[in-house]
């Protein structure tokens, strides 16, 4: 247990975890504050200009003041699409994440305190979850989704299908770490004096054990936002993501790998820039959770 | 004698081992076999023993955390082991349970306003809001708990005030019944005294019966009425606690009463001979004392003696108690 | 000279940034050839901290930020971890509450003997398995030689412990550290353990430091006592003049609140409060907020040891006596 207080002055004393935290809120009011700050609305339709496509950034001979990061070729701003495109990886990133802890939590918080042939089938399941990779999963399943539907029901709906396909293929990660924890706080003795008061495991489990084991769900829920966008980028990198409409960091680097070798790198670049940052900035800060919430490496506290 | 308030007849508890699940045998722990108890309204009834006697399984089956395996419980001539929950919501709230580790016992993301009145809540759900607040103000100042302490987390708390709080939990739907699972021996010596004081005024307060499970006899001395002397399940010798001490009948309570540190010292001068507990898996048909007894003799080690009544009302299992 | 002697030890943690704060403010100890020395105190008073400081065992980030530990004349704190550990488990041993911590899982009881008498000794492999067999014999374990084969997670605890104590006797130590050895034991063990740890020190000569809570463990083995609190040391002196006639108020409620001292169904004295932590004691005695006979001048000086107590308001010997 740490307070509130002890938590932030912690923070505060770690370049590294300020570092990490400054970027990601910068990248998260960036992604926010789009619709208000970016130079152009790349979905307009309106704004746009086939004159503008491909330009290089401002500073390079050829570049436009309007699009300091130049265009892509259909004249979107590079600088406008990034920010847009970070809104949505970060929105598929925490969607997927939410159903994988509804899901993963649920099924943990069971698998542990019931403990027996449903904590066994539970767990093999997960096994088998975890021995098929995420990636081929997506894939399966997006590639059946983009077969059965056209194009424009796909476009409409496909960051839930992604939210929900990376959700539930990553469910294990939540489940295991839950069930560990609830194995170990299920033999304190305040579960016992619960189940004096003779309060429903239901009521046990959500009410007195889940708040118990969720400091290790909040440091895999970072790592898990940075890998759920990592698991959105390479699927739209392969074509099976956000469609290049609405597109996400993966589908700006995809839209932008075709031009790399005509010469025009900053539309893949910069994008992937900011793709790296923010996985960066997100492993670093859930690294940094661990290390201060998990009691076993604090010492000299307490 | 009194009906008593708590009463066990014959009650069995056996844990599967785990084994692998191919494996044919499966073995199982007799963690208690066949324990008749009454425990009289009012009294202090100890529990004493050494680890894997069963005394904490003996407390957790009255309180219903373990089923046991045969036998029955009943509270107040109502047998309670096989109730379904609707039925024995009533009697819980007048049975409770302090535990043995108040870092454990309560829950550390809860107010201590939230743990205690959580009971009433759920046990007495026709209380207003109010009249909950108003008990659980009632209990803290009963347990010498401060009305501030309501808002604040369980880490804020030294043991001692830990265990206050813990018993105030268990009091807090006035219950006539406490079950208290070595509830000092994780404290410390100074804390100790102020817990038993405690529980000895509540006692007196509020006539509570208590089934005190420890390993520590001189506090039995202090503070039981009776004691049951337990060892690898089953009940060795139960007595009153002055005639336990003056006339201990079976010797492993003379074993147990030697073991005691005496401040006068000169008691640990000889030296002792090992004495391993067999194994509780494949228990010996005979006395399970009797790979311990020095007075052990062939018949103890064919045939388990019962427990009976001697003349003095002391009850013990042993062939050569009289 | 003493054989052993402590001199104004003084343990540091570092707290925040900049500040430290003492585990251990000022401790002094002497221990002659043979003799038994008791440390009693209450979790947090800095007893455990003063064995590791003996052997230079604090661990980062703690320090021992002043003091000497004088073992026949040579500062311990001073020597290499190369030098240290020629005396480190070899002329002063120690054994730990928990023989896990000692005991490696993975070896056999005869490896782990082994290894500890070849890291002190230069001695054939036939010449150490005899020598092991001895001391295994020595602490009673039944069937000595065939368990030199056996894990520890073989054993029970009682013999584990056994196994701990051989170990420590090996390379036969002036000193044994014995850090409560049988706190995790049940009394029955405890008493066998102690039995066995009072003979083997009287037979062969052997200082021990017992560190324990239980005031009758000490007043069963040990010859002097020294009662901790809060990072000193309170009261110094013989075993049963402080068992008998304690001088200072702590000692003396430590004493009175154990529950053989009380009437049975009378109230047990208690002291107020708990100990204060390290990072918060009070300005000068730091038991005064629980002391009735403080005055002012307990409140701004800390009162010196003198004559083995350090208060300024002992209890004189018919007051303690009463």
């Amino acid at each position: 247990m740490i307070s509130f207080s002890a938590f932030l002055k912690r923070f505060l004393s770690d370049p590294v975890a300020i570092g990490a935290g400054v970027v990601l809120l910068i990248l998260v009011l960036m992604a926010v504050l789009a619709p208000i700050i970016a130079p152009q609305n790349p979905y307009d339709l309106m704004q746009l200009s086939i004159m503008d496509s491909e330009m290089p950034p401002a500073w390079h001979p050829g570049g436009d003041d309007r699009f300091l990061l130049g265009t892509d070729a259909q004249g979107r701003g590079v600088l406008s699409t990034i920010m847009y495109g970070t809104g949505i990886s970060l929105l598929i990133g925490l969607g997927a994440v939410i159903v994988q802890g509804m899901l993963g939590i649920t099924l943990g918080l069971i698998a542990g305190y019931k403990g027996g042939w449903i904590d066994s089938f539970l767990m093999r399941l997960a096994d088998i979850q975890l021995s098929l990779s995420t990636l081929m999963m997506a894939i399966i399943a997006l590639a059946l989704f983009n077969a059965a539907f056209d194009a424009n029901t796909y476009a409409d709906y496909a960051i839930i299908m992604l939210i929900l396909v990376i959700g539930v293929a990553e469910w294990p990660k939540f489940a295991r770490t839950v069930r560990s924890s609830v194995l170990g706080e299920k033999k304190k003795e305040y579960v016992d004096a619960a189940r004096v008061i003779g309060l429903p495991p239901r009521k046990i489990m959500w009410g007195h054990i889940l708040p118990n084991t969720l400091t290790p769900v909040l440091v895999i829920s970072t790592i898990q936002v940075a890998e759920a966008i990592m698991i959105e980028a390479s699927l739209s990198f392969l074509g099976l993501g956000m469609p290049t409409d609405r597109p996400s960091l993966g589908s700006l680097i995809r839209s932008g790998f075709e031009f790399i070798f005509s010469g025009s790198w900053w539309i893949t670049l910069y994008p992937a820039i900011v793709l790296v940052v923010l996985i960066l900035a997100l492993n670093l800060l859930g690294d940094w959770l661990r290390d201060v919430l998990n009691p076993k490496l604090r010492r000299g506290e307490d | 004698m009194s009906d008593p308030i708590v009463e066990t007849k014959g009650i069995e508890v056996r844990f599967p081992l785990p084994t692998h699940f191919l494996s044919r045998e499966k073995p199982v722990l007799h963690a208690l076999n066949t324990v008749d108890v009454g425990i009289e309204p009012g009294e202090t009834f100890c529990v004493v023993g050494e680890s894997g006697c069963g005394k904490t399984t003996l407390g957790r089956a009255i309180m219903g955390l373990l089923s046991p395996s045969a036998g029955e419980i009943r509270f107040k001539g109502a047998r309670i082991d096989t109730m379904d929950d609707a039925t024995r919501k009533p009697i819980r709230a007048q049975m409770q349970m302090v535990f043995q580790n108040p870092y454990a016992s309560l829950n550390p993301r809860r107010t201590v306003f939230d743990t205690l009145a959580e009971p009433v809540q759920h046990l007495m759900p026709e209380k207003s809001a109010k009249d909950v607040r108003a008990q659980v103000e009632a209990v803290l100042d009963a347990t010498g708990c401060d009305q501030s302490w309501q808002r604040r987390l369980p880490h804020e708390f030294s043991g001692g005030q830990r265990q206050r709080i813990a018993i105030a939990r268990a009091l807090v739907t006035n219950p006539a019944f406490i079950v208290a699972d070595e509830p000092i021996s994780a404290l410390d010596v100074s804390i100790q005294a102020q817990i038993l004081n405690l529980m000895n005024d509540l006692q007196a307060e509020r006539g509570l019966t208590y089934l005190f499970i420890t390993h520590d006899l001189s506090v039995v001395e202090h503070f039981g009425t009776r004691v049951a002397v337990m060892y690898l399940g089953r009940v060795m010798e139960l007595a009153d606690t002055e005639t336990l001490f003056s006339a201990p009948k079976h010797p492993y309570t003379q074993l147990l009463l030697d073991a005691i540190p005496k401040l006068e010292g000169g008691s640990f001068d000889k030296p002792r001979q090992p004495g391993e507990l067999p194994d509780p898996v494949n228990m010996p048909p005979g006395c399970p004392f009797a790979p311990r007894c020095p007075m052990a003799e062939d018949r103890c080690r064919a045939e388990r003696p019962a427990l009976r009544t001697l003349p003095n009302g002391t009850q013990a299992a042993c062939h050569f108690a009289e | 000279m003493a054989m052993l002697e402590v001199r104004d030890l003084h343990v540091a943690f570092p707290q925040g940034k900049r500040n430290e704060v003492e585990a251990l403010r000022g401790v002094n100890l002497t221990l002659e050839k043979g003799e038994r020395l008791g440390v009693v105190g209450e979790s947090g008073a800095g007893k455990s901290m003063l064995a590791f400081a003996i052997l230079n065992l604090i661990a980062e980030p703690g320090r021992v930020s002043h003091g000497e530990v004088m073992f026949h004349g040579e500062n311990l704190l001073d020597l290499s971890e190369r030098d240290i550990r020629g005396i480190r488990g070899n002329r002063i041993s120690m054994i730990f509450q928990d023989p896990m911590v000692t005991l490696n899982p993975v070896l056999t009881i005869g490896t782990q003997m082994m290894e500890t008498l070849k890291a002190h000794r230069n001695i054939s492999d036939a010449d150490a398995r005899k020598l092991c067999i001895a001391k295994l014999k020595q602490v009673a374990i039944p069937s000595a030689e065939s368990r030199l084969a056996a894990y520890p997670h073989e054993l029970s605890g009682g013999l584990r412990q056994r196994v701990v104590i051989a170990i420590a006797l090996l390379t036969d130590p002036e000193v044994i550290i014995a850090d409560e050895p049988t706190t995790a034991l049940d009394v029955t063990i405890q008493a066998e353990i102690m039995a066995l740890i009072l003979k083997l020190c009287r037979e062969n000569d052997v200082a021990l430091i017992l560190i324990t809570h239980d005031l009758g463990v000490v007043a069963e083995v040990t010859e002097r006592i020294m009662i901790m609190y809060a990072g000193l040391c309170v009261e110094d002196g013989p075993t049963k003049r402080i068992i008998e006639a304690p001088s200072h108020p702590y000692s003396d409620g430590l004493l009175r609140a154990l529950p053989q001292h009380a009437g049975r169904g009378t109230k047990l004295y208690q002291i107020p409060g708990s100990m204060p932590p390290i990072t918060a004691l009070p300005p000068g005695c730091a038991y005064h907020p629980r002391c009735a006979r403080a005055t002012a001048e307990c409140k701004r000086t800390i009162p010196p040891l003198e004559n083995g107590v350090a208060c300024f308001h002992p209890l004189d010997q018919d007051e303690a006596a009463s």
